[in-house]
C-alpha cells in the first residue's frame, strides 16, 4: 500500500473539510497554555454542535444512572436518589451478565429497542412502531452511512445519486462520497428562512438525469445548519415527491427536541406519512434517524442513536440485518443513554424536579441565545441572519467587501474561511465557514453553535461585534 | 429500494451471519415471556465475552469511569485517591471537562494516544512508538474496516485479497465481504497446535495469483480462536515473507494479555520487526490492532480499540486519518483504553487490588482452559489440542455429517450457545466448535455438564 495509486478511488474523491482552522485553534491553544499574551484568555469553540464543550452541563439524572451502571457498587450507597438506583438496576438487568461490558445483540439490547418503539408510538400519537425495524447505532452518521450503503450500486452504468440540501452538514456529504455515490444538491431558499421548496427538488432531480441514478432524498429537519423547521404542508409535498419519483426518504431528525420558534412545531416524517394514508403510508420507504448527541442531553461523546426503517420489503430487511451485523454491537453505555433520553424521570419521581429544572434551564438558555444572536448579528452591517426555529446552529449570511475577498484569494483561502481564520486569531472565537456546508455560488456564510452557556454566548457576541466592526473598516 | 434487486449488490454479496444468534435471541425472549424450557437461561459462550458469562470487571477501571461520568463522585472519600486523581486527569483532557463532548481529533484524544504509545514502548523494551501513529476507534472491526476500505479496489481478478488464517476470528469473513476484499485462506496446522506454516502461506499466495490481487496478510496472535502463540522464529519468517511479496501485515494482537501456556510468551510483531535488519524494519508495512475486549479487561460492550501504523507512506497515512473524520470515536471507551494501558503503579492505593484481580482472571482462564480441554478430550468423538493463550477452546468433532446437523439442537435442547467452526471460516469437512472458557468456574461446570449431556444423547441416537 506504499503507493498512492493503490488507494481505493472512492477515498481519493472525498472532500475533507478544511483542517486549517482546527490546526490554527490547536496552535493558539498551545500558545495560550505556554503563556503567550493575547487579547483573550481562552478560545471559545463553537465550531461543532457540542454543548458540553461550550459550557452546557450534562443532565444529572443521566450521569448518575450511567455511573451506577458502570460501577454497580454505587447502588449500595444511599448517595444516589432511589429512582436513579432503580433505573440503573433495571438497565443492568437488561445487560448480559449484568455488565455494560458485555456484547449485546446486533441491533441493540432487546428491551431498550422495545422501549424505543414505545417512545416513537407515543410521540407520533399511536402510529405503530415495530421493534424489528429499529437498529441502535453508535451515532447518526453511522446509521445514515449504513442505511444509505444498502442502496448504492457501484456496478451500474451510472453512479447512485442522493438529493442533498445546500447547506448540509459536511460529514453527510463526506459519507455519501466515501460510499462512491454522487451528491445531487438542492438549494434551500435562504430568503424564506431556508425553506425547502418542492419545485427546487424537481429541478435538482431533472438535472441529475443522465448523470447519475438518483435513488434517495436526504432531508434534515430541524435543519442543520439552516435551523429551519418544516411545516406539515412542506413535508406532505416532500412525501408526494418521493412517492412519485420512487425515492427513498432519509429523514435526519436528530434535532427534534430542539425547537425554539414560537410558531414552529416538530412533526416526524413518520407521523405525516401515516396521516396521509394509503398509498403513501404503506409504500413510501423511509428511514428516520435520531441521536443522543443533539438534544438537551448533548452527549455527543457517548455516540449513540437509532434508525427506524419503515415500509421496507422483508427480504430487503434481511440484508439490512446482515449489513448492520458486521459491526458487532453499538457501545452499551450509549444504548443505555438512549433509553434515558427517551424515557426521562416522570412527575412524582424523586429526580423529576431537578431534571425538569435542568431541562428548563437549558431550554431557556437556548431560546435566549437564539434571540440574542439574531439581535446582535442582524444589527451588524454586513450580516443577515434568518430566524433560527430549531437545531443547534445559526448560519448567517456574510456580505464581504471586495477587498476582503481579494485578500482571501491572495492567501489561497475561501473568503469565509479567511474571515473565520482572522476571527480566530484576533478574537479567539472558533466558528466554521459556510463553504464547508455548501452555499450558493458567490455567497458567503458563517456557522456557529448556539448551544452554549449564556455567558459564553454573551462573550462570543461581544468579541464578534468588536472584531466584525474592525474587519469591515479594515477592508472598506 | 423496493425489492431485493435494488439492494446494493455488494451488500447482497455479504455472507449472512449464521442463524444461531437469531435463535438464541428468540429463545431468550421466550424465556422472558415465561415459556418453560429444560433450562433457566441460555448460556452464550460463542463470543469472547467474559462479562456476559459472569466474570467481574476490573474495579479500578469501573471506578474511574464512574467518576468521569458523574464528577460529583470526586467528593466521595470512599473511592481511593488514585481513582479520583486519574478521573480528574482524564476529565481534564475532555472538551468542557465532560466526556459528552465530541472527541474532536478523529484519531483519538491526544493524551490517550500518548499513553498508548508509552505502553507500547514499555511492552516492547524501548522500541519507539509515536503517538501520531496511533489511531483510536470504537472496536477492532471498525479500525480494521477502515484499513481494508483504504486498500480495497478492483473486482474479480483484480480485487484486493487478504491472506486469512483458517480458522480466523468469527467476525472476520463477513467484514472482508463488506469491505469488498477477497478472503484468501491459509490453513493453520491443527496437528501442531494450530501453528502457522510458511510453506502453506506460500501455497496460498500462489493459488491466489490470477484470482485476485493479494495485498495483505492477516495474523491473529495469540490466535483467535486457536489460542496458539507464535514464536519469534515464525514471526521473523512471516515478516520476511511479507517483505518479499510486498504484503501489508495486519497483526491482530488483542489477546496479548492472556498467555498462560508453560514457557510461552507473547512477543509483538513490532518488536520482532524492529530487531531485524533495516531492510525489513524500515520498509515492511505493519498495522497492529489491540482493544479493550481483551481477556483481562473484557470490556466488549464499551467498544474501544486502537491500531498502530508502522512504515506506512505518509500520504497514505494521511488518507487513513481523513477517513476517520466522518465519525469521531466515543470518549468513554478511549478513557477506558487509557486505563488499560496505564494501570495503577506499585505504591498507588489501588495497585494491590488491581494486581490481584488481573491475576485472578489469568489463573481462572488457565485452569478453565485445562479443565475444559481434558473434559472435551474425554468425550468420544471430540478432540482438543492443549491451548496456550486466548479465551477460546477450539475443538474438533469427529462425527459423521448427519450428527453435525443435530448439533444445532444444542442451543434448543440445552440452552447452550457455542460457536460453529464454519463461522471461523472453515468450510471443509472438519467440523469444529468454539467456546469461550473465561467464565466463573461454576458457569464452566454448567457448560460442560450441558455439553456432555447433549453429546452423549447425540451419540446414543446414532449408535
Amino acid at each position: 500500500m506504499s503507493v498512492l495509486q493503490e488507494i481505493s478511488s472512492n477515498m481519493k474523491n472525498v472532500k475533507h473539510p478544511s483542517a486549517v482552522l482546527a490546526r490554527q485553534a490547536s496552535r493558539i491553544n498551545k500558545e495560550l497554555r505556554e503563556g503567550a499574551r493575547k487579547p483573550y484568555q481562552e478560545v471559545i469553540d463553537v465550531s461543532l454542535g457540542d454543548p458540553h464543550r461550550a459550557g452546557v452541563k450534562p443532565l444529572s439524572y443521566v450521569r448518575q444512572v450511567l455511573a451506577a451502571c458502570i460501577y454497580p457498587q454505587l447502588l449500595d450507597s444511599t448517595g444516589l436518589p432511589v429512582d436513579v438506583r432503580q433505573r440503573a438496576r433495571k438497565l443492568l438487568g437488561d445487560c448480559a451478565g449484568g455488565s455494560v461490558g458485555s456484547y449485546t445483540e446486533t441491533a441493540g439490547i432487546a428491551q431498550v429497542i422495545r422501549r424505543i418503539s414505545e417512545f416513537i408510538m407515543r410521540r407520533d400519537g399511536g402510529v405503530p412502531s415495530y421493534p424489528e425495524n429499529i437498529y441502535i447505532s453508535p451515532g447518526s452518521r453511522w446509521s445514515v452511512m449504513n442505511t444509505f450503503n444498502m442502496m448504492v450500486n457501484n456496478k451500474g452504468p451510472l453512479r447512485t445519486g442522493v438529493l442533498t440540501p445546500v447547506p448540509c452538514q459536511s460529514c453527510t456529504i463526506m459519507s455519501i462520497t466515501m460510499l462512491g455515490a454522487a451528491v445531487v444538491p438542492y438549494y434551500l431558499n435562504e430568503e424564506q428562512g431556508w425553506e425547502l421548496q418542492v419545485e427546487e427538488l424537481h429541478r435538482a432531480l431533472e438535472s441529475s438525469k443522465g448523470m447519475c441514478n438518483t435513488v434517495a432524498l436526504y432531508v434534515n429537519n430541524p435543519g442543520n445548519p439552516s435551523g429551519h423547521v418544516q411545516s406539515r404542508k412542506s413535508m406532505q409535498q416532500v412525501v408526494r415527491f418521493v412517492s412519485e419519483n420512487r425515492l427513498f426518504l432519509l429523514a435526519d431528525e436528530v434535532y427534534q427536541d430542539c425547537v425554539y420558534g414560537e410558531k414552529s412545531e416538530f412533526l416526524s416524517y413518520k407521523s405525516v406519512l401515516s396521516e396521509m394514508g394509503p398509498p403513501f403510508s404503506d409504500t413510501v420507504e423511509l428511514a428516520s434517524f435520531h441521536s443522543v448527541a443533539q438534544g438537551f442531553m448533548g452527549e455527543c461523546g457517548l455516540r449513540s442513536g437509532y434508525v427506524e426503517l419503515v415500509n421496507l420489503d422483508p427480504t430487503v430487511m434481511k440484508h439490512v440485518y446482515t449489513q448492520f451485523s458486521k459491526d458487532s454491537c453499538s457501545p452499551v453505555l450509549g444504548q443505555l443513554a438512549l433509553d434515558l433520553m427517551l424515557h426521562p424521570p416522570q412527575p412524582g419521581d424523586p429526580s423529576y424536579p431537578l431534571y425538569k429544572e435542568e431541562i428548563q434551564n437549558i431550554r431557556s438558555t437556548l431560546v435566549r441565545n437564539v434571540k440574542r444572536v439574531a439581535e446582535v448579528v442582524n444589527s451588524l452591517p454586513g450580516f443577515c441572519c434568518q430566524p433560527v426555529e430549531g437545531g443547534a446552529f445559526v448560519f448567517p449570511r456574510l456580505y464581504l467587501p471586495p477587498k476582503a475577498i481579494q485578500k482571501a484569494e491572495e492567501v489561497g483561502m475561501q473568503p469565509d474561511t479567511f474571515y473565520c481564520a482572522r476571527l480566530l486569531e484576533e478574537a479567539g472565537v472558533f466558528i466554521s465557514p459556510g463553504c464547508e456546508d455548501g452555499q450558493k455560488e458567490g455567497t458567503h456564510h458563517i456557522r456557529f453553535s448556539i448551544m452554549t452557556a449564556e455567558k459564553t454566548m454573551e462573550e462570543l457576541l461581544s468579541r464578534l461585534t468588536c472584531f466584525h466592526t474592525q474587519f469591515m473598516k479594515d477592508f472598506s | 429500494m423496493s425489492s431485493v434487486q435494488d439492494v446494493n449488490p455488494m451488500v447482497r454479496g455479504i455472507r449472512a451471519p449464521t442463524s444461531l444468534q437469531n435463535l438464541a435471541a428468540r429463545i431468550a425472549k421466550e424465556i422472558r415471556q415465561g415459556a418453560k424450557k429444560p433450562f433457566k437461561k441460555v448460556i452464550d459462550i460463542s463470543a469472547g465475552d467474559p462479562h456476559s458469562a459472569g466474570m467481574a470487571p476490573i474495579s479500578f477501571v469501573r471506578q474511574v469511569l464512574a467518576v468521569c461520568l458523574y464528577p460529583e463522585l470526586l467528593k466521595k472519600q470512599s473511592l481511593p485517591s488514585d481513582v479520583r486523581r486519574r478521573a480528574q486527569k482524564l476529565l481534564g483532557v475532555c472538551g468542557g471537562g465532560s466526556l459528552g463532548s465530541y472527541s474532536t481529533t478523529s484519531c483519538g484524544i491526544p493524551r490517550v494516544q500518548q499513553s498508548v504509545a508509552e505502553f507500547i514502548m514499555r511492552r516492547d523494551g524501548g522500541v519507539t512508538s509515536q503517538p501520531e501513529n496511533i489511531s483510536i476507534s470504537s472496536g477492532c472491526q471498525k479500525t480494521l474496516s477502515l484499513v481494508l476500505h483504504l486498500m480495497a479496489s478492483g473486482e474479480g481478478e483484480t480485487q484486493t485479497g487478504v491472506l486469512t488464517p483458517m480458522p480466523c476470528p468469527h467476525t472476520l469473513p463477513m467484514l472482508l465481504d463488506t469491505c469488498r476484499v477477497t478472503l484468501v485462506p491459509y490453513q493453520l496446522m491443527e496437528d501442531r497446535g494450530w501453528a502457522l506454516d510458511l510453506d502453506e502461506l506460500r501455497r496460498a499466495l500462489e493459488t491466489a495469483k490470477g484470482r485476485c490481487k493479494p495485498r495483505a496478510i492477516y495474523i491473529s496472535n495469540p490466535g483467535n480462536p486457536t489460542g496458539h502463540v507464535q514464536d519469534k522464529k515464525t514471526i521473523e519468517e512471516v515478516i520476511r515473507f511479507a517483505a518479499t511479496e510486498g504484503l501489508v501485515l495486519l497483526a491482530e494482537e488483542v489477546y496479548q494479555d492472556s498467555v498462560y501456556g508453560q514457557d510461552k510468551e507473547f512477543i509483538s510483531y513490532k518488536k520482532v520487526l524492529f530487531e531485524m535488519e533495516k531492510k525489513y524494519s524500515e520498509t515492511v508495512e505493519l498495522i497492529s490492532f489491540n482493544s479493550i475486549s481483551s481477556a483481562c479487561m473484557g470490556e466488549c460492550g464499551l467498544r474501544g480499540a486502537y491500531m498502530e501504523v508502522i512504515n506506512l507512506d505518509p500520504a497514505v497515512h494521511k488518507y487513513l486519518r481523513n477517513m476517520q473524520a466522518t465519525s469521531s470515536p466515543p470518549v468513554l471507551p478511549q478513557l477506558c483504553l487509557e486505563i488499560m494501558v496505564n494501570p495503577p503503579s506499585p505504591g498507588d492505593p489501588s495497585y494491590e487490588t488491581h494486581t490481584e484481580e488481573i491475576h485472578h482472571i489469568q489463573t481462572t482462564l488457565a485452569k478453565n482452559a485445562q479443565r475444559a480441554c481434558e473434559f472435551l478430550n474425554d468425550l468420544p468423538g471430540m478432540s482438543c489440542p492443549p491451548t496456550m493463550a486466548g479465551v477460546f477452546l477450539y475443538a474438533r468433532l469427529h462425527l459423521p455429517p448427519q450428527m453435525i446437523e443435530e448439533a444445532k439442537r444444542l442451543l434448543e435442547e440445552e440452552g447452550l450457545f457455542l460457536g460453529a467452526g464454519c463461522e471461523n471460516g472453515q468450510e471443509d469437512q472438519n467440523y469444529h466448535i468454539r467456546m469461550c472458557v473465561l467464565a466463573p468456574p461454576a458457569t464452566l461446570d454448567e457448560v460442560l455438564a450441558r455439553l456432555r449431556s447433549f453429546h452423549l444423547r447425540l451419540l446414543n441416537r446414532f449408535p
